[in-house]
């Protein structure tokens, strides 16, 4: 059994069951799964655990999260988050954003500027690339857009086996889904991003893998760029599913700068 | 019986090698391989053969559209519409059809087939599609919205050809400020509006509910009588018996003077089977979101890479399936008396040439299907009593239907 005894439990918000993975002791984290959803508690929230009480929502429409049919863009998405995060009680936390879920981060913290006081975001999309485009998951299949995100194409079958079951499948399939409801055009950004995102005030480190090949590194570069104070951590060798790959250094580094370190 | 001629208009000339390299010959397969001096060539074969079709003795032109597809060099049905419009004096040009929920202003798409219906003095049959998945991926439309635009589209066409303007329409999918086009059909209340397919439940049973002629696009006969069967229960619920005028049926069928030269011709239909084009990767057919949720385990195999498209069935198998009819005149009417008998519809489609089947050869299936193949058909059709929804001159919509006529929906009656 690990350590960080994690529970599931079920919240509601706009009228939503959502469904939230907790473990952990200490100040609260929040993090945001990507866009193939929540891949149960991973290695990475065990680490973390030690240090917070980590909190995983599945966004709604994931996960077992209800959907909302009427959602139709990631602003949505992040507008229903508010209401997660009070009925979770987490008027203030630091937050990792995966992905697509640093997208969502950083829609929160435009909507409520004070909700975060230290935010990662990890390989986030969200903004437009200054250069090259974030890789299209509807022009190819589920596996061959997993592959891609990690450095070493061989880590796919070392993360989730030679054989995906199809439950796993299944949760893949209603995560693509959302994502074609929410984000597919313009695809896995917002034009208005540029111009709202030196409004977030809370101290933010992006971290980028220098071999992601699902979210090009100009969007962490763009958003350093944009956001006063941002600081970039680019890692060699590393992909787009980090946590994945690196879950101890990605938990070290999160550890550091949540603590205050820069 | 309504018996229409149609083809795919299949861009026959480009590297095959380019495409195998690629493996795929739909989507992505670079336009760089187009030919513009063929497509103009093989774009006038096809005028030729459209009009020697109504010569011949057709009752209808069929037309549809594809997108980023060598397949198919209509991207647009109402470009080839507005030309026969003019060029014929007699066939339905029978759209069908076009793809809804990739249009953004069906507005837009009602005034255009009102022009094709008032210029073709009356002879337009607008047929609506959801489009196929490849279809919303070429032109950016979202397909997990698919049906609901596929509906509200068609509510708003339906409005835009029978309530007189100025109206506003503020939808879920569509917002329109002033809808008042100026020109509306010649055909009243509307149009006749046929709906195709081949696998999608709702559509089937939307069609029925409708009232709407369900055209089956080249299924087996065991499929072709289940889903009439599930459209005539779904008509029955509507206050109505459906029949043949209701039935449409599309089928490959080449003929030529010799058994053998039908037979090589006839092969070409596996062209776009994935033989040679049409290579598309499973995901592009059907999106996340596409289907309904009954599809979900599907999808999860298709997008987790464990599903792959089957290979089509063998020519041969196809040729015993019927699925394809290539022979003699005499030989393909054995064999759609057959189909008739079995399935019943009132409404015949003739994909007679597809792939790299010449010019040449493909008039003179014209000619012969004209000549003996069509007359058998429709001797064939009043002894089964296949009434075509012209002849029986039904009601061109449920909402169209005099109530007197209709019996109190199911589980709906009136006290």
């Amino acid at each position: 059994m690990s350590s960080g005894n994690p529970s599931e439990r079920f919240v509601e918000a706009a009228g939503l069951k959502v469904e939230v993975m907790s473990g952990g002791s200490g100040r609260p984290l929040l993090v945001m799964h990507h866009d193939i959803g929540n891949q149960g508690w991973i290695p990475f929230y065990e680490e973390l655990a030690r240090d917070f009480t980590v909190f995983v929502p599945s966004h709604p429409g994931y996960g077992k999260s209800a959907r909302p049919d009427w959602a139709r863009n990631v602003r949505d998405i992040a507008i229903v988050y508010q209401s997660i995060l009070g009925a979770l009680g987490l008027e203030r936390t630091a937050v990792v954003g995966l992905g697509f879920g640093g997208w969502i981060a950083a829609e929160i913290a435009l909507g409520c500027p004070h909700r975060f006081d230290r935010m990662v975001l990890v390989g986030s999309a969200g903004i437009q690339p200054a250069s090259g485009e974030i890789f299209d998951q509807f022009i190819v299949n589920t596996i061959d857009y997993l592959r891609a995100g990690f450095a070493n194409p061989d880590d796919l079958e070392k993360t989730y086996g030679a054989n995906i079951d199809a439950a796993r499948l299944e949760a893949w399939e209603i995560a693509r889904e959302m994502t074609t409801r929410i984000a597919w055009k313009p695809y896995m950004f917002d034009q208005a991003m540029p111009y709202l995102a030196p409004t977030i005030s809370a101290p933010l480190m992006l971290v980028h893998g220098r071999e992601d090949r699902i979210v090009p590194l100009s969007c962490s570069e763009r958003y350093a760029s944009l956001v006063p104070g941002a600081k970039l951590n680019v890692l060699d060798g590393a992909g787009h599913f980090i946590e994945a790959e690196r879950p101890n250094e990605l938990a070290a580094i999160v550890k550091g700068f949540v603590a205050g370190g820069r | 019986m309504h018996l229409m001629y149609f083809t795919e208009q299949p861009m026959s000339a480009y590297p095959e090698e380019e495409g195998r390299k690629l493996g795929y010959t739909a989507l992505i397969f670079s336009n760089r391989y187009f030919d513009p001096v063929a497509a103009s060539r093989l774009y006038q074969e096809r005028l030729d053969e459209y009009r020697l079709a109504e010569q011949c003795g057709f009752d209808g032109i069929m037309l549809n559209e594809h997108h980023n597809a060598p397949f198919c060099m209509q991207a647009k049905c109402n470009i080839f519409a507005s030309i026969l419009a003019a060029m014929t004096r007699r066939v339905k040009i029978v759209l069908l059809g076009n793809p809804l929920p990739i249009s953004d202003n069906p507005v837009r798409l009602a005034e255009e087939l009102a022009m094709i219906d008032l210029i073709s003095q009356g002879r337009l049959v607008s047929g609506f599609v959801r489009g196929g998945g490849t279809e919303s991926l070429a032109t950016n439309a979202n397909p997990a919205y698919n049906r609901e635009r596929f509906e509200e589209a068609h509510d708003l066409i339906i409005k835009t050809w029978t309530v007189p303007g100025p109206f506003r329409w503020e939808g879920n999918h569509y917002h329109l400020r002033v809808v008042n086009p100026w020109v509306v059909p010649l055909q009243k209340p509307h149009p006749r509006i046929w709906i195709p397919g081949v696998s999608s439940r709702e559509t089937i049973v939307w069609a029925a509910e409708h009232r709407y002629p369900y055209l089956i696009l080249n299924a087996s006969i065991e499929d072709c009588k289940n889903i009439w069967k599930l459209y005539d229960e779904s008509a029955e619920r509507a206050g109505y018996t459906a029949g043949p005028e209701q039935r449409g049926y599309l089928i490959r069928c080449h003929v030529a003077q010799s058994e053998e030269k039908a037979l090589r011709n006839a092969r070409e239909f596996m062209w776009m089977q994935g033989e040679f084009t049409g290579i598309l990767d499973p995901v592009w057919a059907a999106p996340s979101g596409y289907l309904g949720p009954w599809a979900r385990k599907f999808l999860s195999e298709t997008h987790g890479g464990v599903y792959q498209k089957k290979p089509a069935p063998s020519f041969e198998r196809q040729l015993r399936a019927m699925s394809i009819i290539a022979g003699t005149p005499k030989q393909a009417v054995e064999k759609l008396r057959i189909l008739l008998e079995e399935t019943r519809p009132s409404i015949l489609a003739f994909w007679a040439n597809d792939g790299k089947v010449n010019h040449e050869d493909s008039k003179a299936c014209i000619r012969l299907l004209g000549e003996e193949v069509l007359p058998a058909v429709r001797e064939i059709g009043d002894r089964l009593g296949l009434k075509s929804p012209f002849e029986a001159n039904t009601p061109v919509s449920l909402a169209a239907t005099p109530a007197s006529e209709l019996r109190p929906r199911a589980g709906n009656a009136v006290a």
